[in-house]
């Protein structure tokens, strides 16, 4: 084996309720901003994306209308990410830029499946209705805005990344598994560069139907994530977070600064029937990063969700001094998009030589006034799946 | 004795357990069986009304039973018969504990019609809107549902099942998805974070909202009588290709710990390769440049060149415009020698398995090599007159087979090779 490379953090793309681009979100969570909009789908509570001109990134309106909303979402972040990285355009490098997406699934026609539903339920429902409704009523390229992997395909199209493209589907588990095998690969070798990350549309009511048939949306009134023990459950959240990975040496060699490393990724899955097995999984993570207690700043995806952010929050307690930022609070959950989130902000706070402030009237979070030079950012899923990240400043 | 690593230093990648599943039955033996004797497992459609369909016709897995029936439990069920068949095989771990990951290629998941419909029928009012099926979703009613819809679910069932370690991976590239499945494995090992890995493929998606999807896209034949002679690759009559469920399953070590341990190795993982096109959403590049790049990064990843490889099976859809862009770009990488390469398509006779096609159609690439005979591509009756492969038509060939490249090209840019050889190189 040859020795491990160091993975750099070069590029940071990041769209959400809260803005565009990395000033934007540092003035955001400077101003403890937090864009929450409960009247919209009342009572459920939702943080809506920003208002945002999708040309920027997007030039073609024909691709524009090739995707539904969280496409367009990964493909602006995605976009951003490589102008971060000063690799926009660049297509020696983009020939060969290996790309792993966390998505879901796109958007349904809600009108074609409520008319179908009504219908049923008025008893209009010959065998084959189904069957004509939906060949005469879905738009023939939306399984296009549909398909997981298709998200991946218009970064392909529209940026022209096209080394490797992987897709990984499994709500929060698929970014840490994302971004813990690209940085695996660029380790061993196996990829120089690569882009990772996900996006979420928030605004979708087939998605709160989903999670609603789990009770895991949060209503009435809105509350921080540490606030919520009585009344658990998250705010789906708008966004896209990308990051591009490369090793030490790709980046020195083109002359491009990090905002920080990314040293580990570690993942798991507990069997959470057993409670306690998650803390315990946290405990086990936490030591696999080899980082001990004085490591300072932990960002966190936690979701709202009971009984597992009571397990997170007592594997936090556990851990004395740790200044917590819970990055739900402010962007609301946003499933695949949450860890690369956390460490694009993490990355950020590194480059700029300060946590932002904590968004808790709990106290749960506390301030941290010197310079961040290591973060753990942590995943844990609403139902499954755990993963941690070691982000460093370069020395 | 071959050295426990390649000619680039990485630790060998052999196969020591394989399964699999498709609409010809359970079983390499009955599959192979079947395969190699040209039967079609596409049927006309059971399962739903067909009623307005333009195609009527898949490759269903009718015989195993699933209650409730959803696609994402059968895909489940597939993937679990599959695996359990591999791991018997291989004889690695012990019982519900495998000594590594897990890398699953599944269909993307979503809320089914049947239990879209059972909550529709929940709201007490006589116009309803989907803010009214929001509120009748709670209070646990639903709550299987949830578990059961979640992307991450399948692959959940199958790590607690069979103790696999670490986070299990789902993933997705279309019709490409069960090579990459097995990339991740060959890659992983590779790397020697693992001398074992569990790559398995599924997908159980024929169900009516998935059968319109791609018939909108004009994808599919509509050569729905006989079913069985719809699927054409390389026909000048061929008109697309056929939905089919499938699952394959391979349990992938590194040579060096398939031979500590006494396994049996059924075959080698040479190569693996991938490479995106940018060029459309569903058509690929007119000049094949990126198919070619990535059939030549997988003979460079095994070190291998042109000369070496004696058998194609190809991803070989039979939709016009597969066959005509597979021909193209094989051409222009194996040269003058493709016309003495035999060729043949699985999909033929087991249709488009989607998700599970890659690892499908790698054990029988792999089952070809133990048998030295090369299943059909059966309804051959009209070759196209301007796809100069020597394909393997309606009857198997018995032949000498060293090495196997086995190709995978799927929607949204997605190409994956793989070259399979009997013994390290």
């Amino acid at each position: 084996m040859t020795e491990r490379k160091e993975v750099w953090i070069t590029g940071i793309g990041i769209l959400s309720s809260l803005g565009e681009g990395l000033d934007a979100h540092w003035d955001a969570l400077n101003a403890k901003r937090i864009n929450v909009d409960d009247k919209r789908f009342a009572p459920y509570i939702i943080h809506p994306l920003a208002p945002v001109s999708f040309d920027a990134q997007i030039p073609k309106k024909g691709d524009q209308r090739q995707m539904e909303a969280w496409q367009r979402i990964g493909t602006y972040a995605a976009g951003l990410a490589l102008d971060s990285a000063g690799v926009k355009g660049n297509q020696e490098i983009l020939s060969r830029m290996d790309m792993i997406v966390a998505a879901g699934g796109g958007e349904r026609d809600l009108a074609v499946d409520t008319a179908i539903l009504n219908a049923d339920a008025h008893g209009n429902f010959s065998p084959g209705f189904l069957n004509e409704r939906l060949m005469s009523e879905l738009r023939p390229t939306l399984f296009l805005a549909q398909l997981s992997n298709l998200l991946a395909g218009n970064i392909a199209i529209v940026h022209g990344v096209r080394g490797t493209s992987r897709t990984f589907m499994g709500e929060e588990a698929s970014s840490i598994d994302a971004a813990r095998i690209a940085v695996a690969r660029i380790e061993a070798g196996q990829s120089d560069i690569a882009l990772v990350g996900g996006a979420y549309n928030g605004e979708r009511l087939d998605l709160l139907v989903l999670f609603e048939f789990g009770d895991f949306n949060l209503t009435g009134e809105f509350t921080p994530v540490w606030a919520r023990e009585n009344n658990s459950g998250f705010a789906l959240g708008s966004a896209g977070a990308f990051l591009v990975l490369e090793s030490r040496e790709h980046a020195e060699a083109r002359g491009v600064k990090p905002y920080a490393k990314l040293t580990k990724v570690v993942a798991d899955l507990a069997q959470r029937k057993q409670p306690g097995a998650v803390t315990k999984s946290l405990e086990t993570l936490w030591s696999k990063l080899g980082v001990g207690d004085d490591v300072g700043v932990v960002v966190t995806g936690a979701t709202g969700a009971e009984p597992v952010t009571s397990e997170e929050r007592a594997f936090l307690r556990e851990h004395q001094g740790l200044a917590v930022r819970a990055t739900g609070t402010m962007f609301g959950h946003t499933v695949e998009a949450q860890f690369p989130l956390g460490v694009a902000l993490a990355a950020l706070s590194i480059s700029r030589g300060a946590l932002f402030p904590p968004n808790d009237p709990t106290g749960f979070e506390v301030e941290k006034s010197d310079p961040p030079t290591q973060i753990v950012v942590m995943g844990t899923g609403h139902w499954q799946g755990e993963g941690m990240a070691l982000v460093e400043a370069v020395k | 004795m071959a050295t426990p690593r390649d000619k680039f230093g990485r630790p060998i990648v052999v196969v020591t357990g394989m399964g699999i599943v498709t609409s010809l039955g359970a079983g390499k033996t009955d599959n192979w069986a079947k395969l190699v004797a040209g039967e079609s497992g596409i049927k006309t459609v059971t399962r739903f009304p067909i009623d307005g369909l333009r195609s009527t016709m898949a490759g269903t897995i009718d015989f195993i039973d699933v209650d409730p029936f959803t696609s994402t439990r059968l895909s489940e069920r597939i993937a679990e018969i599959a695996t359990e068949e591999a791991l018997a095989q291989s004889g690695i771990g012990s019982k519900g504990d495998f000594p590594g990951p897990l890398f699953l290629a599944v269909a993307p998941v979503e809320t089914e019609w049947p239990q879209r419909l059972e909550l529709g029928r929940t709201v007490a009012k006589r116009e309803f809107d989907y803010y009214d099926m929001l509120r009748a979703s709670g209070g646990g009613r639903f709550a299987p549902y949830h578990d059961r819809f979640m992307f991450g679910s399948v692959a959940k069932f199958l790590a607690e099942n069979f103790g696999t370690k670490g986070s299990p991976i789902s993933l997705s590239t279309a019709c490409a998805s069960g090579a990459t499945a097995i990339q991740l494995g060959v890659e992983a090992i590779r790397r020697g974070e693992a001398d074992a890995a569990l790559c398995v493929a599924t997908d159980g998606s024929v169900n009516p909202e998935a059968v319109v999807r791609f018939s909108l896209l004009s994808a599919l034949s509509t050569q729905n009588d006989p079913p069985q002679a719809a699927s054409k690759p390389f026909s000048k009559n061929r008109d697309g290709f056929v939905m089919a469920e499938g699952a394959g399953a391979l349990v992938l070590e590194s040579y060096e710990a398939a031979t500590a341990r006494g396994a049996t190795i059924l075959g080698v993982v040479a190569g693996c390769g991938e490479l995106t096109d940018s060029f459309h959403r569903t058509r690929s590049s007119p000049d094949g440049k990126p198919i070619i790049g990535c059939m030549r990064k997988t003979l460079a990843d095994a070190g291998m060149v042109p000369e070496q490889i004696d058998h194609i099976n190809a991803h070989g859809t039979a939709t016009p415009e597969n066959d005509k862009m597979e021909y193209l770009t094989t051409s222009a990488v194996f040269g003058e020698q493709i016309s003495k390469i035999p060729v043949s398509s699985n999909k033929s006779m087991v249709g488009h398995t989607i998700s599970a096609a890659g690892a499908v159609e790698a054990v029988f690439s792999l089952l070809t090599l133990e048998h030295q005979r090369i299943p059909p591509t059966i309804n051959y009756d009209v070759p196209d007159p301007s796809i100069h492969f020597d394909v393997v038509g309606n009857k198997a060939r018995d032949a000498r087979v060293t090495a196997v490249m086995s190709n995978s090209f799927g929607f949204g840019g997605q190409n994956a090779s793989l070259i399979l050889t009997r013994e390290p190189a």
